[in-house]
């Protein structure tokens, strides 16, 4: 079974929007988006029982490159990363556009996302992504199984459990209580660096600029502002007496 | 504008965020229309109406029964395509955000989500987003229609504005496409057990994966017990199976406003925050001192919750004796 796992590089701490063009700054540091870590893991857990491969799929700046490896040094084997300057600034569907076409390149069984963008909060873009393919989609699986040319995806909603099952192929996106996902080991980081890892820019994908980046996105973004202040907020390092500080602080306003 | 409000439902009723939505869009556009999406639901139109929709389309078949995503976006895109909607509204949920994001791929439209306000700005529609964990709002806009936004749930309170309201039916025939009936529902909306309702509750401890194991839960509890409050857990470790599902705050769990707010362990994502923001007063307990938690908690402790809850139970229980 091939099994193709959507990845983001998203910046790490200090995060902030540049004025000028009001995107993401993007320069600094940069790491896997947290929650894809548990597709990776949950593609390896599938490799590891059926056998097959994982190959890394993800759109950035060269910077993603780091992403990529990170998820080949724990065991993914190999990585395809799309790169271009002219794919800056895509909205959902401009990423899903390129998503799709590098996707259908590689023709997994299963395409695996993480259940949100760390940096956007963005929790769409899998079903965007499948209705490109159009293959079917479930989303924010906790606990997943694969049987008999089908998966199984079980998935929490605002009123309990569903379960729902799809033909392979299909797309999915877990949840981060899915597993606990692997550190990469001495020798997965040592040889993450000589598996197959190739950067396409968008006409290597076939693709034209219009149908994405800045071009082909229909969102925009207007202005940035400040958040409504809210009250005062206090934080203190425990030295031993926090307990009594927060009965102090209860009692002051007769919560205790 | 024409906007169009995606009504969801379950158990026979239009879900309250949707009608926030719904009254919401009709301060800013004179003909709103909602669309029900379901089998069985013809009655439901009628409800939409007493929150100001002049018109309801319904498609009532089979193939909607269950809330999956996919045959839903096959019944807007025709929906909006055919009536040249501009403006179509969600309120966030698991499913509203997937039919969301696929309607967007299928219509080549922009989608701007977690909006906590909508407004008109000269002439344009303009939608409020609080981004990098609530420290920035952006204002996120549309270059062209179709306009599709997702709104935080509890943004919007319904507003009833007709006690017999005079609404527009209209019956949808949608097309499906045969890869949007792939995925089939095998149980739906199972809750795995049932606790104490945490929505009543004057005070609250909650627990978060900080708490390391599941038996450290007795941490919490007596602390909750101490305080006479109820326990509540977040989404990762209900998922986990720490904690049951009847307790769960966030997004996809209950939204709770108690007086007081307890969060040991919870490092305060977004969807936690949204279920419990409304707390009167807020103390967290985290070892993280970068926790987002902190950046709302009235008092927030570093430290570990080991040390901290269990002398805290102590000294609440030496007070009240």
């Amino acid at each position: 079974m091939k099994i193709a796992v959507c990845v983001k590089h998203v910046p790490e701490q200090s995060k902030r929007i540049d004025p000028a063009t009001k995107r993401l700054d993007r320069s600094g540091e940069g790491a896997i988006n947290p929650f894809d870590v548990h597709a990776v893991e949950e593609a390896l857990k599938l490799k590891e029982d059926r056998g097959g491969e994982v190959v890394v799929v993800s759109m950035g700046p060269a910077g993603a490159q780091d992403s990529v490896r990170k998820a080949l040094a724990m065991g993914a084997d190999s990585a395809l990363l799309i790169t271009d300057e002219a794919a800056a600034g895509s909205d959902l569907v401009a990423t899903a556009n390129v998503l799709a076409a590098a996707l259908e390149s590689e023709a997994p069984d299963l395409v695996l996302f993480g259940q949100q963008a760390g940096d956007s909060d963005g929790a769409v873009l899998w079903a965007a992504v499948a209705d490109r393919l159009h293959r079917p989609v479930i989303s924010q699986v906790a606990n997943l199984s694969v049987a008999d040319g089908k998966v199984r995806g079980k998935r929490q909603t605002e009123f309990g459990y569903d379960v729902i099952e799809a033909p392979i192929p299909a797309v999915l996106a877990v949840s981060d209580a899915i597993n606990e996902p692997r550190y990469p080991s001495l020798k997965g980081i040592m040889g993450a660096r000589s598996k197959p890892q190739r950067t396409v820019s968008l006409s290597e994908l076939g693709l034209e600029g219009g149908v994405t980046g800045e071009a082909g996105s229909k969102t925009v973004v207007q202005a940035l502002s400040d958040p409504p202040p809210r009250g005062d907020t206090v934080k203190i390092e425990d030295d031993g007496s926090a307990a009594e500080k927060i009965v102090e602080f209860l009692a002051e306003r007769k919560l205790v | 504008m024409s906007t169009l409000v995606f009504l969801e439902h379950h158990g026979n009723e239009l879900l309250k965020p949707s009608l926030g939505v719904l009254s919401k869009a009709t301060t800013l556009d004179q003909d709103v229309s909602g669309v029900v999406l379901g089998s069985g639901v013809r009655g439901l139109a009628e409800q939409a109406g007493k929150f100001g929709a002049a018109r309801v389309f319904v498609a009532d078949r089979p193939e909607l029964e269950a809330p999956l995503p996919q045959p839903r976006v096959d019944a807007l895109a025709g929906l909006v395509r055919d009536r040249e909607f501009d403006t179509v509204l969600f309120a966030s949920s698991v499913l509203a955000a997937d039919v969301a994001g696929g309607l967007a791929a299928r219509l080549g439209a922009g989608l701007n989500w977690d909006l906590t306000d909508l407004v008109q700005q000269n002439g344009s529609l303009i939608g409020k987003r609080p981004a990098l964990g609530d420290t920035v709002y952006v204002d996120v806009g549309w270059k062209d229609g179709p306009r599709l936004a997702l709104i935080r749930p509890g943004t919007f309170d319904p507003q009833g504005v007709a006690e017999t309201p005079s609404v527009e039916i209209e019956d949808l025939e949608p097309q499906f496409e045969d890869f949007s009936l792939a995925a089939t529902m095998v149980e739906q909306a199972h809750a795995e057990s049932e606790g104490p309702s945490i929505e009543d509750a004057d005070v609250i401890v909650a627990g978060g994966r900080g708490l390391g194991a599941p038996e450290n839960f007795k941490l919490v509890e007596e602390l909750a017990q101490a305080l006479g409050g109820a326990v509540a857990a977040t989404r990762a470790v209900v998922d986990a199976g720490w904690y049951p599902y009847a307790t769960q705050v966030g997004q996809t769990g209950k939204s709770v406003s108690p007086k007081l707010y307890i969060a040991c362990g919870i490092s305060g994502a977004i969807q936690h925050k949204v279920g419990m923001q409304g707390s009167g007063l807020i103390v967290a307990i985290n070892k993280d001192p970068n926790a987002p938690i902190f950046e709302y908690s009235d008092l927030g402790v570093v430290g570990d919750l080991n040390d901290v809850v269990p002398k805290l139970t102590e000294l609440v229980r030496q007070r009240k004796s």
